[in-house]
C-alpha cells in the first residue's frame, strides 16, 4: 500500500471504535452470533458480519482487502471441529490465517489485525468476549500508530 | 455489469428493529443508491400484506433483485425467496440482511451506532445483489426415516404419527422403560385419564407398528451428513455396548424436563413432611382410602406455589403447568377425603384456559387460597412442639400474618431444563436464557431449530403440560413429513464453479475436495478443472487454494465479497 493510501486508511479509522469484519459460517458460528443478539449481549456496532458456508472458503486476499479498505481487523468466527463439510477444517483455517498474516505483513500491516477463534452455534458469550478483546487489541494498535 | 433493478425493504419488526434502528434514516440513506428501483420500510416485512406488496413491486417495476433487511436469514430467508419465486424472480437474486439479531438486538445500548450499522449492512446487501445471477436448486433424494429421541408422551405420540404417515422410525430412549414422566403418573387433568394407562396405550400402539424400531438404554452419540440424509450413531448400553449406525432424514428431540429440586432448607425442604410437587403427586397417586404420610393421617395440607420459579437471578420463567397440576392434585385429595383442609399459598394462580374450571371446582370443594406478597414468601418450620407450620401473609385479608399448622407442606416446583450435555454436544442445538432448547420462531417455526432437519418437541423446549407436549410432537411429525414425504429436498445451488479460461489445471482443487466433486476435463485442447454441481457440497474449500483465483463459490463470489466489504466501510459506524 502506498503511503498516501495508508494515510487515507488511517484517516478512515481515526476517531471511531475499531471496525471489525467478522467472517462467520451459515450453520455454526452465525447462529452463535445471532444468539448473542437474541440475548441482548452488547458489542460494538463496528463489528459487522459476512457469513459464508465454511471457514475453509475464506480467501486470505479478502482479509487484506478488508484491512486496506478501512477495517481495523478481521475476526474469523470459525467452524472449528464442528464443520459439517470438512473434517480438517481447523487445519485449513489455520493455513488461511497464516497466509493472511503473511499477506498483511507484506503489505505493511500488523498481522495481529487478523484473529480466529472457533465459535459454535451456541457460543454467544464467547463471541461477545472475543470481539470485545479483539476490539481492545485493535484500539491499542491504533493508539500506538501501528498500521 | 448492466444496470440492475433492485427492490429494498427495511423492516421495523414491530419495534424489535425500529426501537433501536431509525429505519427511516436507513431508507433515506439507501433509496438513491445506484440500481435501487424501489425502497420501502415495512412494519412487518414477513406479513402477508407486505409480501404481496413485494410481489406487486417486483412485477410492476420489473425488479431483478430483492433485498430484505429484517431478521436472521435462519428465520425468513426462505420466506422471501418464496416471495421472489411467486413474482417470477429467481429466488437466488434475493439477499437477506440481518439487522435484528446482528444489529438492533446486539446494540440496544447504542441506537445511533445501530442505525449506521444498518445502513452499512443494507448497502452491503445491495452490493451483493448487484452481482447475483439466476440459479436453479440442486435436487437430492431424502431418507424416508426419522429418529425420535426420548420416549415420553411427546416422543411416543410423535413416533406413532411418523409411522402412520409412512416414515420409518427409530425411537431412542435413554431409560430402560418407555413413558417418561407421564408413565409414572396416576390421574391427570383435564380428562382424569390415568398417565400410566395413557402410556401403556401408546406403547401398545408403538408395538403394533413394525416400521418403528425401539432402542431402550440407548443414546445418540454422533450425527453426520446433512439435512434429509443424516447418519446417526446410537449407542445401546448393553454389555458390551453396541454401536448402531442408522440413516435418517430428520431427528425429533423430545427429551423432556427435570423438576426443580429445592436446596435443603429452601422453604423447609428437608424437614419431614415437606414434599415437592412430584413427590406429593406420587404419594396421592399411590393412595387408596384416606391420605396418610409415614403412617400418620393427613388432615391439613399447605401448598406453597412458585418454589424455584419466577425468581430473579434463578429460574425467572413461569412453568405454568404447576398451578393446574397442584389444583388438580388437591381435587384428588378432596376425592380421597373431603375433610382434609387444604391451604394454597400463591403468588398468582395461572390455571389458564379451561384449567380455570379446576380452580373454581377446588374452591367449591373447600380449598382456601391465600396470596402472599412477592417479597415476603411463606416460612416453613417445625415449631417447639414439633408441629410443622407455615407462616404467611395474606394480602387479600389486609396482609395479616397467619401461621398454619400442617401435616404436609407441598412445595409447588416447576420444570427445569434436563441436563444432557452429551446430546447437546452432538446436536449443537441452541438453548435460550432459560436453558431450554430454542425454536427458530415461537409462532412461525415453533418446532424447527437452526439445525436443518432437527426438530424439538415437548418440554425440552420449555415448560408444557402433556397435552401441549403431544401437540408439539405432532407438529414435529408434520414438519418431518413436509421434509421427507416429497422424497427429495431442494438444496441450494450455491456450489463452486471454475472459470475454465483462468484455470491452468494444477490439481490443487482436486486435492482440496474430499467429495470427489472435481474432475479434470479438456476444453478447447486445454486441461482444466470442472466441478460437479450435484457432488459439490458448497463448502468453498477449493476457493482459496486456487493459485489462479479461477474458482468462485456461487452466492459468495470473489466479486461479491469484495463489493460487500467496500460497501460496509462506506458508512462510518461507531
Amino acid at each position: 500500500m502506498s503511503a498516501v493510501a495508508a494515510a487515507e486508511v488511517h484517516e478512515k479509522r481515526a476517531g471511531s471504535a475499531p471496525r471489525i469484519l467478522v467472517f462467520s459460517t451459515n450453520n455454526i458460528s452465525d447462529p452463535g452470533i445471532d444468539l448473542a443478539g437474541s440475548q441482548h449481549m452488547h458489542y460494538s456496532p463496528g463489528v459487522e458480519v459476512i457469513s459464508l458456508p465454511c471457514t475453509s472458503g475464506i480467501k486470505p486476499a479478502w482479509i487484506l482487502h478488508a484491512i486496506e479498505q478501512g477495517f481495523d481487523g478481521v475476526f474469523i468466527a470459525a467452524d472449528g471441529d464442528e464443520c459439517a463439510y470438512l473434517p480438517d477444517c481447523s487445519k485449513r483455517a489455520s493455513r488461511i490465517v497464516g497466509e493472511a498474516q503473511a499477506l498483511l505483513q507484506q503489505h505493511g500491516h500488523d498481522p495481529q489485525r487478523v484473529k480466529m477463534a472457533a465459535i459454535c452455534s451456541v457460543c454467544a458469550e464467547p463471541f461477545t468476549k472475543h470481539v470485545q478483546q479483539f476490539s481492545a487489541t485493535l484500539a491499542g494498535l491504533r493508539s500506538s500508530g501501528v498500521q | 455489469m448492466s444496470e440492475r433493478r433492485i427492490g429494498v425493504y427495511i423492516c421495523h419488526c414491530g419495534g424489535n428493529i425500529s426501537d433501536y434502528v431509525d429505519v427511516d434514516q436507513v431508507l433515506a440513506a439507501v433509496r438513491d443508491e445506484p440500481d435501487v428501483a424501489v425502497a420501502r420500510t415495512a412494519m412487518f416485512a414477513c406479513s402477508d400484506a407486505t409480501q404481496q406488496e413485494m410481489v406487486q413491486d417486483i412485477e410492476d417495476h420489473h425488479l431483478d433483485g430483492l433485498v430484505v433487511a429484517s431478521c436472521s436469514p435462519k428465520l425468513h430467508m426462505f420466506t422471501f425467496r418464496g416471495v421472489a419465486k411467486r413474482a417470477g424472480l429467481n429466488p437466488y437474486e434475493y439477499t437477506q440482511v440481518n439487522i435484528r439479531e446482528q444489529d438492533s438486538w446486539a446494540h440496544t445500548d447504542d441506537p445511533v451506532g445501530a442505525t449506521h450499522k444498518a445502513i452499512s449492512l443494507v448497502r452491503a446487501g445491495i452490493a451483493r445483489t448487484r452481482l447475483t445471477t439466476p440459479l436453479e436448486p440442486v435436487v437430492v433424494e431424502t431418507t424416508p426415516k426419522a429418529m425420535v429421541i426420548g420416549a415420553g408422551i411427546a416422543g411416543l405420540r410423535a413416533a406413532i404419527g411418523l409411522a402412520d404417515i409412512g416414515l420409518g422410525v427409530f425411537l431412542v430412549e435413554r431409560d430402560e422403560q418407555l413413558g417418561g414422566w407421564v408413565g409414572r403418573f396416576g390421574e391427570m387433568y383435564p380428562h382424569q385419564r390415568n398417565g400410566q394407562e395413557l402410556i401403556a396405550t401408546l406403547v401398545e400402539e408403538v408395538r403394533k407398528r413394525p416400521s418403528i424400531t425401539v432402542f431402550t438404554n440407548a443414546e445418540l452419540m454422533a450425527k453426520s451428513g446433512s439435512f434429509g440424509n443424516y447418519l446417526a450413531a446410537v449407542r445401546v448400553n448393553t454389555n458390551p455396548p453396541n454401536l448402531i449406525q442408522v440413516e435418517v432424514g430428520s431427528i425429533i428431540v423430545a427429551t423432556g424436563f427435570d423438576t426443580y429440586q429445592p436446596e435443603v432448607g429452601e422453604y423447609g425442604y428437608g424437614i419431614e413432611g415437606v414434599l415437592t410437587l412430584p413427590e406429593f403427586k406420587a404419594l396421592v397417586d399411590g393412595t387408596r382410602g384416606s391420605l396418610t404420610y409415614h403412617g400418620k393421617p393427613v388432615h391439613t395440607i399447605a401448598y406453597v406455589y412458585c418454589v424455584g420459579s419466577r425468581q430473579p437471578g434463578g429460574n425467572e420463567y413461569c412453568s405454568r403447568f404447576c398451578c393446574a397440576a397442584t389444583v388438580h392434585a388437591s381435587l384428588e385429595v378432596a376425592a380421597l377425603d373431603k375433610t382434609v383442609h387444604q391451604y394454597h399459598l400463591y403468588r398468582d394462580i395461572r390455571t389458564y384456559g379451561k384449567y380455570e374450571l379446576l380452580y373454581t371446582e377446588s374452591r367449591k370443594k373447600g380449598s382456601v387460597y391465600m396470596k402472599f406478597p412477592d417479597d415476603t414468601p411463606p416460612a416453613v418450620a417445625r415449631d417447639g412442639a414439633g408441629r410443622l407450620t407455615v407462616t404467611t401473609r395474606d394480602t387479600l385479608t389486609g396482609g395479616e400474618e397467619l401461621t398454619i399448622p400442617a401435616d404436609l407442606v407441598v412445595l409447588v416446583t416447576g420444570m427445569v431444563p434436563r441436563q444432557n450435555d452429551e446430546l447437546m454436544n452432538v446436536l449443537k442445538l441452541p438453548v435460550g436464557r432459560d436453558g431450554f432448547f430454542n425454536e427458530i420462531h415461537p409462532k412461525l417455526r415453533p418446532v424447527e431449530t437452526v439445525v436443518d432437519g432437527v426438530l424439538i418437541a415437548g418440554a425440552c423446549q420449555g415448560p408444557k403440560n402433556s397435552a401441549e407436549s403431544v401437540a408439539s410432537g405432532l407438529a414435529a411429525v408434520t414438519q418431518s413429513a413436509a421434509i421427507l414425504k416429497k422424497g427429495v429436498a431442494e438444496l441450494d445451488p450455491l456450489v463452486a464453479a471454475v472459470d475454465a479460461d483462468a484455470c491452468t489445471w494444477c490439481g490443487k482443487c482436486l486435492e482440496a475436495c474430499p467429495y470427489a466433486a472435481v474432475e479434470q476435463i479438456t476444453v478447447d485442447g486445454r486441461e482444466v478443472a470442472a466441478i460437479s454441481a450435484t457432488t459439490c457440497k458448497g463448502c468453498g474449500g477449493c476457493v482459496p487454494v486456487c493459485p489462479e483465483d479461477a474458482i468462485d463459490l456461487r452466492g459468495y463470489t470473489d466479486a461479491q465479497i469484495r463489493a460487500m466489504i467496500d460497501s460496509l466501510v462506506e458508512e462510518p459506524v461507531a
